[in-house]
């Protein structure tokens, strides 16, 4: 959707600390300090079609002047009338998969002349990645991640030593898409933690704000100066703006009990007519998790890497067990990862698994809209009197 | 090894079988020795717990650590053969090498049952992860009430660990039976639950029951001790899923807010009753 000129209407009520506008021209040295500092930058790319996350090296990589029209199954790439950088949401892509590869050897075992496995874990070279264009919801995923990787009893040393080199410069929504409703969640549409840099995109440039001691050491080697008080309306504005647009919304109001205890719902079989049980909505989205270790041995047999890849509760296997498959249906399978997201996380992990960023609502070929499987449920265990 | 994040969790320790015993058709119990013993910090393990057994180049499987947990000179698994990595483990031999991860998981509630009457029920291969139970409790025998072991399983030739049942009986009371019998078969027929139900549980608000075997047969078990009038928060089971990593990063082993590598395997059954009869959970 085109631009519009934000409304310079209210001041934020308290003023940020530290706010900085950096000029358009000089988002490039933002890119080239991170080069500098070894980083690895990855940003939003146009590719088959989409707004991908890919390394790049400098601005003239991002989608200037694209956005994205979204809905249920649907998402197409439209010109914007302006030359803005971050003029989207989010597409396809999560940052999940650079902290949590889609593929990555986790262990080996050889075989040594004596017969002996040697049964080792190999530290992997590290990326050093700096994520350029990070969402609230996105940074509302990689907390969740955070929690499933690093806070329980075990924590996964891939993504740990991954998560542990990354810089984040975060940018704040300044439109919706159809499918968002990170308002529900709780998680945005403003960035309020978890970054090193936030920006706010204005016609002329950024507001640009520091998040931890490594982004305010950027901020120094860059051309910026104090925002002025317009500039931090103008972007105040521009953010309400996007907050403004969301119009969908999930009731979350005792959500982990209402779900639990309705996993004999019709509503089940009424969505299992519909899904195809394709896996996409667990790829898409940013915090799923769910893994599995195989062996590949070489031809010899003697050297096996131990691959982990990203699975799916979708997939029939994965409740694969001797006795047989658990839920071999598509109704089973699509009520674990309704359940799972929405209600059984906050038992493993403290939270809500879902972040409200609609990827599995554009992303779904049928366009399931979880937001609606869920107020179906809801009206058949509260019906309105 | 500990859960404390410094232990990678794919991290293997390499183990050898130094001997295989058969248990029925299709079971075997392996008995490994750590290589380096010396390198590596003691292991110790708690009844209920498990271990992957890793086969190189073919997987691993979670299996139940089914020895002497007070004796650290080797680790006892019985193993049924039902997949390809449970069929290579069944088929090592002395000197077959493999590698070890754990123990994983939360065993038996033994800490909560002094001065208690103690009811283990097991069916088929089930009776692996209670054997445990059963050395812990011999050990410590002037701890316990009254214990009564009920063993269930297919036909005869499914019943483990028959050669062990006579020491057994000398302390707690042993009862079997067999779904099916055959031509030297003396004892019981029928489902575990008909030794339950005619079982005198004289101080049922004081027994602890502990389960393990096919669903439907705990199921069953645990309604007929309830009906008895053992107390539900009493009630422990051992439940399986597919396990991939055993530490609760992957995903695979749910029961509706139970990762049970994590969680469990053994679980308090008010925890897990509202999801265990609901269909393909």
């Amino acid at each position: 959707m085109p631009n519009q000129v934000p409304e310079c209407t209210d001041a934020p009520a308290v003023p940020p600390a530290a706010e900085w506008f950096l000029p358009r021209d000089s988002l490039q040295a933002l890119i080239e300090c991170l080069q500098e500092d070894g980083y690895t930058v990855i940003g939003p790319v146009v590719d088959q079609e989409a707004i991908t996350y890919q390394v790049i090296s400098s601005v003239d990589d991002l989608p200037r002047g694209w956005t994205e029209e979204q809905s249920a199954g649907r998402y197409r790439l439209v010109r914007r009338d302006d030359e803005a950088l971050f003029g989207y949401t989010v597409g396809p892509h999560s940052w999940k998969a650079f902290l949590f590869p889609p593929q990555v050897t986790v262990a080996r075992a050889d075989r040594s002349s004596d017969g002996r496995w040697e049964m080792t874990t190999p530290e992997e070279t590290v990326p050093r990645h700096a994520f350029l264009g990070v969402r609230a919801c996105e940074l509302a995923a990689i907390a969740v991640q955070d929690r499933v990787f690093l806070e329980g009893p075990w924590v996964d040393p891939v993504y740990q030593a991954r998560r542990r080199e990354v810089f984040i410069v975060a940018v704040h929504c300044t439109q919706a898409a159809s499918t968002c409703f990170c308002t529900s969640m709780g998680t945005g549409p403003e960035c309020r933690t978890g970054f090193d840099l936030a920006l706010t995109e204005l016609e002329d440039g950024f507001v640009i704000q520091g998040g931890s001691d490594a982004g305010h050491e950027i901020l120094e080697r860059l051309d910026v100066a104090v925002a002025a008080p317009s500039q931090s309306a103008a972007a105040g504005s521009a953010r309400r703006q996007a907050e403004r647009q969301i119009r969908r919304h999930l009731d979350t109001n005792g959500l982990r009990d209402l779900l639990l205890n309705s996993l004999d719902d019709s509503q089940w079989d009424a969505v299992a007519g519909r899904c195809l049980s394709c896996t996409n909505c667990t790829m898409v989205c940013p915090t799923c998790f769910c893994s599995t270790v195989t062996d590949v041995p070489d031809l010899s047999g003697d050297h096996v890497k131990r691959e982990r890849s990203w699975d799916s509760c979708f997939n029939v296997d994965f409740s694969r067990m001797s006795g047989g498959v658990i839920r071999n249906d598509v109704r089973s399978r699509y009520r674990q990862w309704l359940t799972h997201k929405l209600a059984s996380w906050h038992d493993q992990f403290g939270q809500s698994g879902c972040v409200g960023c609609g990827r599995c609502i554009t992303w779904c070929p049928p366009g399931i809209d979880l937001t609606e499987e869920v107020a179906a449920i809801r009206s058949h265990q509260e019906p309105i009197p | 090894m500990t859960a404390t994040g410094m232990v990678h969790p794919w991290q293997c320790r390499n183990a050898r079988v130094r001997s295989v015993h058969c248990e029925a058709p299709d079971v075997m119990t392996l008995e490994l020795v750590m290589d380096d013993p010396a390198a590596a910090p003691p292991y110790r393990f708690e009844p209920g717990q498990f271990n992957m057994l890793y086969v190189p180049g073919v997987g691993e499987a979670a299996i139940s650590i089914s020895g002497d947990p007070s004796d650290t000179s080797s680790l006892l698994h019985t193993v049924r053969a039902v997949g390809n990595v449970t069929r290579f483990l069944t088929n090592m031999t002395a000197g077959s090498c493999l590698g070890i991860r754990g123990p994983l998981g939360v065993g038996w509630p033994l800490s909560q049952c002094d001065g208690k009457d103690i009811l283990l029920v097991a069916g088929g291969i089930g009776l692996a992860p209670l054997r445990p139970v059963v050395s812990a409790l011999l050990a410590d025998r002037h701890r316990y009430g009254h214990i009564s072991l009920l063993v269930g399983a297919r036909t005869p030739k499914d019943l483990l660990y028959r050669r062990e049942w006579s020491a057994w009986q000398k302390d707690i009371d042993v009862q079997v039976t067999v779904d099916r019998a055959d031509d030297g078969w003396n004892g019981h027929v029928g489902v575990v639950t008909t030794l339950l139900d005619r079982l005198p549980v004289s101080r049922p608000e004081q027994t602890v029951l502990m389960t393990c075997g096919p669903e439907v047969m705990m199921w069953y078990s645990i309604r007929a001790a309830l009906d008895r009038g053992v107390r539900s928060s009493a009630v422990w089971l051992s439940l399986e899923r597919h396990m991939n990593c055993g530490v609760g990063l992957c995903g695979h082993c749910q029961l509706g807010p139970e990762l049970l590598c994590r969680d469990g395997p053994v679980v308090p059954f008010d925890r897990v009753a509202p999801f265990l009869k609901v269909d393909s959970l």
